[in-house]
């Protein structure tokens, strides 16, 4: 097996569905033929053409809403849009449009596209290259959400998404982007949406993370693995539909949560699986769910890493969790 | 009678036939020059003395040593990034010494120029690109995203086209004030695709609101050259569907975007409405220092925008006039470079980062409860560990 890092199995996502199905096409700013500001498309206009992989003018409304007339005439488009900051001019095409097309169409309509969008801090990129927006989309009723950590699920969930029946935001951890090595199987496959995996089995704490958290997750579990502190991790992968069996399993089991996200506290994901968790694992908990997020602050420029939650905060919540 | 739902023929132009015949709106909105090849200008069009223009000149000087150095600094990774103006000097100090001091600005991220002409101290501005202790925006923003308050210079963000509505009411709310007051919005030329550009542009044309919006026409938005941004010919014909007035003028000449820019605030100030104000230059590096134009961008292209270098041509001009001669010219390059050189020194000396406070500081007026818990969070969290905030120990 080829080893690729998050953007090159991206890349070979594309390049799969594209191969496989003549409907799917790409477009969004600079994806053409300088092949993406991240590389995420290189070589694709060179191979499928000027009309499948589409430079845009610049304007996310129209990426979006473009994709949406597309998807209802029967493409399956591949938005990118630069930066998942840049997604808010986009923001009414894909809550008022794309979420609700399905649904207010009586069902006659579907709006199958995939919004694939970098995201997350740790880049030195200040308040417009850093933020993590997923709540917005799960708060979204209508959309999938998806949050690959790894080349491998990178490509096998992207691959899902363009074939799956419901528009799929994609959020791509683009701190790892390149850091994120490992084995990617050549060719098709898909990773399905909506199931979690345990990347590290535990018994006294479960620690919840997706995209670039979860590597600082992993970390974190490992040094505490050094002080006798034993966590399972868990990499929910699929935010939108949640594994929910898996989470109540591994809680149920544990009896103590962590939840770990870069979006800021309040209404930020982590509370939603808080509130899940203390509804289907009440009897189990030995402590309350902890959340180590990032504050309700915009995301900040030289104080990132006090911002970020990474590994030595998570550490210490597993530390006062089991302790608890 | 026409009944009130009968649509009315269009009025047609009697030259509308010939709007499809390739060159019409190029020839509609021609390119206005000031500086000719051989460094002369015709007199009339010269618009300062020449203390003034050659301050200006120094100016643009300063402006690009600073844009060089800065790259240089992000490449010894002594600043996060840095995105410049080199090549669209012109353009930035033409339009902004063509308006009052009391006029507000509202900037994209390449007018750091225009923040220096307003007084923001050399010094301060290399502490914004350090995002250190001593920053006015506290470390919150990437470098190139400074806001400059008693230079009435608005703050930038990222997400392009955004201030260009903003422009539009600041100027609105001083007309409703009685304000002899014009806001100066810049962009590129990617920006006139934006939703943004539409609404500011049909707000201020319609209610004749006193804006100048200057589109900083480099010919690229990142990647994707202007011709494939627009099918239309030029840009500054967008001004004709809002029922404004348009003008396209040589953004590569000091004079020529200092001229158009002053009839533009006059035009605005006697309130007969905005006006677009398209500045061709050309971008002569990469879009920021995170990219390498190679990948998209012939080498030849640039070097024929190179030979119309803005300060080459400014230079040539004075020097023919007599406004400046080379030892002078040297003179004042070499004061740059020490002015700049003295400003670094002092703005590195500053602590690195601001204080943990000031993360929490102005989300509101006041913190809320919980950004006060979350302080003393963190505060405990990096007391209790000092890897906490320290990159070099995260995970990937
Ligand atoms: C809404 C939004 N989408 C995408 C981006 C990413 N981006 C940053 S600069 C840029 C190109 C801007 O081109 P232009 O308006 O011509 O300005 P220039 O950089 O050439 O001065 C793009 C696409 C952004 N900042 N904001
Ligand atoms: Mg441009």
């Amino acid at each position: 097996m080829p080893t690729m890092n998050v953007i090159q199995a991206v890349n070979d996502a594309l390049r799969v569905a594209m191969r496989q199905d003549p409907d799917v096409v790409v477009l969004g700013e600079d994806v053409g033929r300088f092949g993406g500001v991240f590389r995420a498309t290189q070589g694709l206009y060179d191979e499928f053409g000027a009309d499948r992989v589409i430079d845009t003018p610049l304007a996310e409304g129209g990426i979006v809403g473009t994709a949406v007339g597309m998807a209802l005439y029967g493409l399956r488009p591949v938005s990118e849009i630069q930066f998942a900051d840049f997604i808010f001019p986009a923001f009414d095409q894909i809550v008022n449009e794309v979420a609700k097309y399905r649904y207010r169409s009586g069902g006659q309509y579907a709006c199958p596209l995939v919004i694939r969008a970098p995201y997350g801090g740790g880049i030195r990129g200040g308040h417009y290259h850093s933020q993590s927006p997923e709540a917005h989309f799960i708060h979204t009723a209508g959309l999938k959400v998806v949050v690959p950590s790894n080349p491998h699920d990178a490509k096998g969930l992207l691959l899902a998404s363009i074939r799956d029946p419901d528009p799929v935001i994609f959020f791509e951890p683009k701190r790892v982007y390149r850091a994120a090595k490992g084995e990617v199987p050549e060719g098709d496959y898909v990773e399905p949406l909506g199931k979690a995996r345990v990347t590290r089995p535990g018994t006294q704490a479960t620690v919840i993370a997706w995209g670039a958290m979860w590597h600082e997750a992993d970390q974190a579990a490992r040094e505490a693995a050094a002080e006798g502190l034993d966590c399972e991790v868990i990499d929910l992968r699929s935010l939108q539909p949640l594994d929910l069996d898996a989470l109540v399993q591994s809680v149920s089991r544990t009896g103590r949560a962590i939840v770990v996200h870069e979006a800021p506290r309040t209404c930020g994901f982590g509370a939603e699986l808080s509130a899940l968790l203390q509804e289907r694992c009440f009897l189990h908990l030995e402590a309350p769910v902890r959340r180590v997020t990032g504050f309700d602050t915009p995301f900040p420029y030289t104080l990132e890493n006090e911002y970020l939650p990474r590994a030595p905060r998570i550490l210490q919540a597993i530390r006062e969790v089991v302790s608890y | 009678m026409r009944r009130e739902h009968e649509v009315s023929p269009v009025a047609r132009h009697p030259r509308l036939a010939e709007v499809d015949q390739p060159g019409f709106f190029l020839r509609e909105f021609p390119l206005q020059t000031v500086l000719r090849d051989d460094g002369t200008a015709d007199p009339a069009e010269v618009p300062l003395a020449d203390a003034d223009l050659v301050m200006l000149y120094r100016w643009m000087v300063l402006n690009r040593a600073l844009d060089e150095r800065m790259i240089t600094l992000q490449r010894q990774g002594r600043i996060g990034f840095y995105i410049g103006s080199i090549g669209e000097e012109a353009t930035i100090f033409g339009t902004a010494a063509g308006v009052e001091t009391r006029d507000w600005i509202f900037p994209c991220y390449r007018e750091h120029g225009a923040a220096l002409l307003r007084g923001l101290p050399l010094v301060t501005y290399l502490c914004d690109l350090f995002g250190n202790a001593r920053d006015v925006m506290k470390g919150r923003q990437m470098p190139c995203h400074e806001a400059w308050r008693p230079g009435r210079f608005a703050s930038i963000s990222s997400p392009i086209a955004t201030q260009i509505p903003h422009a539009v009411g600041a100027a609105w709310a001083a007309r409703l004030k009685g304000d002899d007051m014009v806001a100066l919005a810049y962009f590129g030329d990617g920006a006139t695709s934006a939703h943004d550009f539409h609404t500011g542009l049909n707000f201020a044309a319609l209610r004749k609101i006193p804006v100048i919006f200057a589109c900083r026409n480099n010919g690229w938005a990142i990647s994707v050259p202007r011709e494939r941004q627009t099918a239309a010919e030029t840009l500054a014909q967008k001004a004709l569907a809002y029922g404004m007035h348009g003008e396209r003028v040589d953004g590569n000449d000091l004079l020529a975007v200092l001229n158009a820019t002053r009839r533009a605030r006059a035009r605005a100030a006697a309130g007969e409405g905005p006006t677009l104000l398209e500045c061709v230059t050309y971008r002569l590096e990469g879009h920021s220092t995170s990219d390498d134009p190679r990948a998209y961008r012939p080498a030849d292209l640039v070097e024929t925008w190179k030979r119309k270098d803005p300060l080459l041509r400014m230079r040539r001009f004075l020097l023919r006039r007599g406004a400046l001669d080379e030892a002078a010219d040297a003179k004042l390059r070499d004061e740059v470079r020490e002015e700049l050189q003295r400003a670094l020194r002092e703005a590195e000396a500053f602590p690195p980062k601001p204080p943990l406070e000031t993360l929490f500081e102005d989300v509101y007026a006041e913190p809320l409860r919980q950004q006060r818990e979350q302080l003393r969070e963190l505060e405990a969290a990096v007391a209790a560990d000092p890897r906490v905030g320290n990159p070099r120990h995260a995970g990937t």
